[in-house]
């Protein structure tokens, strides 16, 4: 007879374990990530194996150095590297790209100890070392269909909503349609510009449990309202630029933000308040990586302040 | 009214219409002299002694424990040590049946005038909570505040176990009797039976139906609601706050079986020597339902009910969810065991980093943070640890069962509840 083995309890165990999990976000990316290759044409498809593959490199690198367990089965590594193509201009050189991967997998994610233990998003970061680093290249928007157009480059939805007729004239470009918008044929990055697949992603998500909604409803909906108050077209402000991308994908990540629902309201609410003042005060046309990577480092704070009540629990001890 | 999170498991009650039988006799039994909370007996027999059925073989001088007797006629052959599956150390009485059963003059029906005599039978029975947990039943009816609800618990929320439901189905005499003597000796005015098996509730509502005083609670099947403070909360809307008992909130909870056994003992005299118990787990040739003497070693009842012992490779007392796993095949049928579950395959699970989603969060029915404890545990925070109450935890097990990066979370909340000192 076999030596019986003796565990603590519970004995039994359900099916959805982290690489199923990072299975269905890459399954919920590719709506968008199908329809940006429609729309932006086969340099998609180069640009995120790039990303990807460097993002799994430089993990197994790291672990190997650092002398941990190789992670890189648990998939999180190919999440970080197809998010990150998804929030790069088309035609980002590749190199850009790498050392986009670089900053999410080795400074952002290992460094601070692996998954889940990241205090910021890691391909929100890279966005943003990129943006700062590269600026020319990181708005060097192209158009739908590969349009050309008169301008070096072509502008995205949110620069336009700030131009005259003139200008509009001068560039040779329209104000997109809400249609355009819901669909994704105008300029951006290659994963945000269609609502439509993303909202089908995060709606996947949301329904086989995976992601809350509590984020991207307070995000949206506040974003919604205070472009409304403040005169705005809030329509507009939520189809355009990266809102749903950030809201569904990157607003839900586990590691970054907070782990009650009350604690993800705030942290919607906070980045809609955030994106709404960066583009309606700001200087730069898109708020929404900056207010996602702020609330990233509210988060510790956000959750000391929305624990969950204990059942029964009597007068709430302060830590 | 706010509902306490839990977690659907898939119900395998395949023993369900399996009616219990009764398992032969066994030439000897070992029985442990801790097998319910509170202090471990001392013998009252010597090797060489003869007993008979139902004899008192040991008990103990504390209030907070509950004497054992004697399920065979037959001759004390030895009193060992014996390391219960706790890790605990007690002495252990090994009886050789004759065969006869003869049963013991001391068994008869129990003078039941008022409450002190009630009690005092009621610890005289050797009874304790025989959903699991083992509590002395006699202490559990003594409260010191008064009672004006008697909660029946027949949830049975684990998967595999259906001793509780075959109680109610092959006994409901003895449980609609055993409510009505505690009722009326502690003077409840109310009681309710939770169900949530259609045949049963069936059964309990048309019993019931003259009876004003006892209600019948249907409640979903989730997990865990046979757990004392969600059930209490489900079928009285009551919170048994931190550090209290059910009775400070006026309700008493017993399990069905207790329930039913409590009148049986009552009618009789005979106490506690048998008990039922599901077999059940993927090496197990023939689930059944059993009712073995108090005593029968495990292996006896795992070969009578066809069990592949050679490729067997855990077995569990109890069920897959609070079960505790036995370490050794021998080790005998205790008061609490209700299920005896034996698996041919159990990988050892990788545990990986907490990824923090929040999973354990949503399902633990305590409101506890399982992530946040685990994370105050590793760097022995216990000033935090206070804080996310870690001593309410009742180790469901729920939060282990979702997690995604398999990590022990209910073991880490018992390993940290060692942390605080206890005033």
């Amino acid at each position: 007879m076999n030596k019986l083995i003796v565990s603590p309890s519970p004995h039994d165990e359900n099916y959805t374990k982290t690489t199923g999990i990072m299975l269905n976000v890459i399954l919920a990316l590719l709506p968008a990530w199908l329809a940006a290759c429609y729309i932006f044409g086969l340099r998609v498809i180069p640009l995120t194996a790039v990303c990807i593959s460097s993002c799994v490199i430089f993990e197994y690198l790291c672990r190997k150095l650092m002398k941990r367990d190789n992670t890189i089965t648990d998939l999180s590594a190919v999440v970080t590297g197809l998010i990150l193509a998804m929030n790069l201009p088309v035609t980002l050189p590749y190199w850009m790209a790498v050392i986009g991967s670089f900053t999410a997998i080795v400074i952002v994610k290992q460094l601070f100890g692996g998954l889940g233990q990241n205090f910021a998003n890691p391909a929100i970061t890279a966005r943003i070392v990129l943006m700062v680093s590269f600026p020319a290249a990181m708005t060097k928007w192209e158009l739908p269909f590969g349009e050309k157009v008169d301008a070096v480059s072509a502008a995205t939805p949110l620069r336009l909503e700030g131009m005259s007729d003139e200008q509009l004239i001068s560039i040779g470009q329209s104000m997109p349609s809400y249609k355009d918008l819901f669909l994704g044929t105008t300029g951006g990055c290659l994963g945000e510009t269609c609502a439509l697949a993303l909202l089908i992603g995060g709606l996947y998500l949301a329904f086989r449990r995976i992601i809350s909604l509590a984020a991207p409803v307070s995000f949206i909906g506040s974003l919604a309202l205070l472009t409304w108050i403040s005169g705005g077209d809030p329509l507009y402000h939520i189809l355009a630029g990266g809102v749903f991308l950030g809201a569904f994908f990157m607003a839900t990540d586990y590691a970054t933000t907070p782990i009650t629902e009350k604690g993800k309201v705030v942290f919607g609410l906070g980045c809609g308040i955030i994106t709404f003042v960066i583009r309606h005060f700001g200087s730069y046309p898109e708020g929404v990586s900056f207010s996602i990577l702020l609330m990233n480092v509210l988060t510790p704070y956000i959750e000391q302040l929305t624990r969950t009540k204990v059942f029964g629990a009597k007068g709430a001890e302060k830590a | 009214m706010k509902k306490l999170n839990g977690i659907k498991l898939s119900h395998r009650k395949n023993t369900e219409n399996c009616a219990t039988v009764d398992f032969p006799l066994p030439a000897k039994i070992r029985i442990p002299m801790s097998m319910c909370m509170g202090a471990p007996c001392q013998p009252l027999v010597k090797i060489g002694d003869e007993v008979k059925v139902g004899q008192k073989i040991a008990d103990s001088e504390a209030a907070f424990s509950a004497p054992i007797h004697s399920g065979v006629s037959g001759k004390v052959t030895a009193i060992t040590d014996y390391q219960t599956a706790m890790g605990a150390v007690c002495k252990m009485i090994e009886i050789e049946s004759d065969g006869l059963q003869t049963v013991s003059d001391e068994v008869k029906p129990p003078v039941i005038s008022d409450k002190e005599s009630f009690i005092k039978a009621v610890r005289e029975s050797g009874v304790c909570g025989l959903g699991g947990a083992g509590f002395p039943t006699h202490i559990k009816l003594n409260p010191k505040t008064p009672i004006d609800t008697l909660v029946i618990n027949a949830a049975e929320c684990e998967p595999y176990i259906t001793a509780d439901y075959r109680e109610m189905m092959e006994c409901p005499d003895d449980i609609i009797g055993g409510i009505n003597l505690v009722k009326s000796i502690l003077g409840i005015k109310s009681a309710k039976l939770e169900a949530n098996k259609p045949e049963a509730i069936k059964n309990f509502t048309e019993m019931a139906q003259n009876d004003d005083t006892i209600d019948i609670v249907t409640l979903p099947s989730s997990y865990p609601q046979g757990a004392e403070k969600v059930i209490i909360y489900n079928t009285t809307g009551r919170i048994v706050k931190e550090g209290e008992l059910p009775s400070d909130e006026g309700v008493i909870v017993l399990n069905v079986s207790t329930c039913a056994f409590i009148y049986r003992y009552s009618q009789t005299g005979m106490p506690l020597v048998t008990r039922r118990l599901t077999v059940d787990g993927n090496a197990v040739g023939e689930p059944n339902n059993i009712r073995a003497v108090i005593g029968t070693s495990f292996r006896e009842i795992l070969e009578f009910c066809k069990t592949d012992l050679d490729s067997m490779k855990k077995l569990i007392a109890g069920g897959p969810m609070m079960g505790m796993s036995v370490p050794d095949i021998d080790m005998p049928v205790v008061k609490t065991s209700n299920a005896l579950l034996a698996a041919k395959n159990f990988d050892e699970r990788r545990t990986s980093a907490c990824i923090r989603c929040g999973r354990c969060v949503r399902v633990c029915p305590l409101g506890l943070m399982p992530a946040e404890i685990d994370k105050a545990y590793r760097i022995r925070d216990i000033e935090d640890l206070k804080a996310l109450k870690v001593l309410l935890c009742m180790n469901c097990g729920s939060c282990t069962y979702v997690c995604p990066a398999n990590r022990k979370l209910a073991e880490t909340n018992q390993l940290a509840k060692m942390l605080i000192p206890r005033k």
